[in-house]
């Protein structure tokens, strides 16, 4: 089966590899691209440890036909970060204590990071319901909540 | 080997559709198929042009079935559904899943397809046929051919009620999923997760119509209420089980709106 060929702009810079046929967003990203930061937990929509954004929208990267982001802007956590600069959500993930293992991290950054761009001072329960897709094992969620109401007043939506 | 066509528009993919293609909307049901190696099929057909158009027409409302959650959720138009499309997994599956899809989705989802059940929907194929969504469900398992929207008719806010019950909180998945329009004389009862498909409750629904609703009003509905059902065992809950709580949350729903 012939591959076919992908452009698409990752964390602001311009990507264009050759896709399987079939080969899911994350698939294209971990193995085509060599960003690693989204995570893939269940393959199947349950656990949200793939989510990136796509035109600054969450959308589970296991679930997502690669070819259909031709043109389109991927945010993954890889871009959060400017240069040593961490993002006010890692700071205050890494403060609280909110990454355990880590595994859940990635999707829990991306997801909230899309609620924070559009809903600036959230909501203790707004804030629970942008992370309702995503599953942690470790942390038991609530300093990954405090977490995200801190990087909020901290001016986290940048 | 897998292979992926994408086609202009939705007619001329649904003409390439086989009995080994599948056709890709929002992923989340195909996509899993394909990480999980269903060998069911072998084609990915999709459609560049996407129906995401939701608007009242003069009999009610149309949803193209390339609409996502997000999208039922945004619309104004759609206030009816947004209890419906809200309950639907997480953020990010509610900016993939399409109404379309829904329509297709296996137990234990397929929540919006219940409330169109209970709203008497009609699907409407590619070729501009439309099918009530009744006739459109027990076929289902052989449906050939895509669909373009579905027409939902004018309901009262006040005569539709949905609950889907879960084991947690704030996103699981439906332990079962009721909707119901309490037309007075003309109710629709639907169970989802309760049989194959969603199902009408219809020996319930026969007791409900005219019934006032309070404890003595429903109490007939209530004892009647799975008898058209065929609820299944699945890791979340035992047919029993299932038979049991039915009764518990058609009263919520009934009396208190969905609440506990
Ligand atoms: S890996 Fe995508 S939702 Fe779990
Ligand atoms: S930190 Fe381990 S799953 Fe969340």
């Amino acid at each position: 089966m012939p591959k076919t060929p992908l452009t698409f702009t990752l964390n602001d810079g311009e990507v264009a590899v050759f896709v399987d046929p079939g080969a899911s967003l994350i698939d294209v990203l971990r193995r085509g691209v060599g960003d690693l930061t989204p995570k893939q937990g269940c393959a199947q929509g349950t656990c949200g440890a793939c989510t990136v954004l796509i035109d600054g929208k969450p959308h589970l990267s296991c679930l997502t036909l690669a070819e259909t982001v031709e043109g389109r802007r991927i945010d993954t956590t890889a871009g959060l970060a400017g240069g040593p600069n961490l993002h006010p959500l890692q700071k205050a993930f890494m403060e609280g204590f909110s990454a355990q293992c880590g595994f859940c991290t990635s999707g829990m950054l991306m997801a909230s990071k899309a609620l924070l761009d559009r809903t600036p001072n959230p909501t203790r329960d707004e804030v629970i319901e942008a992370i309702s897709g995503n599953l942690c094992r470790c942390t038991g969620y609530e300093p990954i909540v405090d977490a995200i109401l801190s990087a909020a007043q901290q001016g986290g939506a940048r | 080997m897998l292979s992926v066509e994408t086609y202009p528009t939705l007619a001329e993919a649904s003409q390439a559709m086989t009995d080994r293609s599948r056709f890709l909307a929002g992923g989340t049901l195909v996509m899993r198929a394909v990480n999980y190696g269903d060998q069911g099929f072998d084609r990915i057909v999709r459609a560049r042009q996407v129906d995401r158009d939701i608007r009242t027409e003069s009999g009610g409302l149309r949803i193209g079935a390339g609409a996502t959650m997000a999208d039922v959720l945004a619309s104004r138009d759609a206030a009816l559904l947004h209890v419906v499309a809200a309950r639907i997994g997480g953020p990010a599956v509610r900016n993939m899943a399409t109404v379309g899809g829904n329509l297709f989705a296996p137990n234990p989802y397929g929540e919006f397809t219940t409330a169109l059940l209970a709203l008497d929907a009609q699907v409407v194929g590619v070729n501009g046929q439309t099918t009530p969504i009744e006739s459109f469900l027990s076929g289902r398992a052989h449906h050939r051919g895509l669909i373009a929207a579905v027409t939902v008719p004018r309901v009262s806010e006040g005569d539709f009620r949905f609950l889907k019950a879960t084991r947690i909180k704030p996103k699981g998945v439906a332990i079962m999923t009721i909707a119901a329009t309490l037309t007075r004389g003309d109710t629709r009862l639907a169970f989802g997760n309760m049989g194959p498909t969603p199902l009408r409750a219809k020996s319930a629904e026969r007791a409900l119509n005219n019934a006032t609703l309070d404890e003595r009003g429903i109490a007939q509905a209530l004892e009647v209420c799975t008898q058209d059902l065929q609820p299944a065992d699945d890791p979340l809950a035992s047919s029993w089980y299932r038979r049991e709580v039915a009764p518990v949350h058609l009263k919520r729903l009934l009396l208190n709106g969905g609440r506990r």
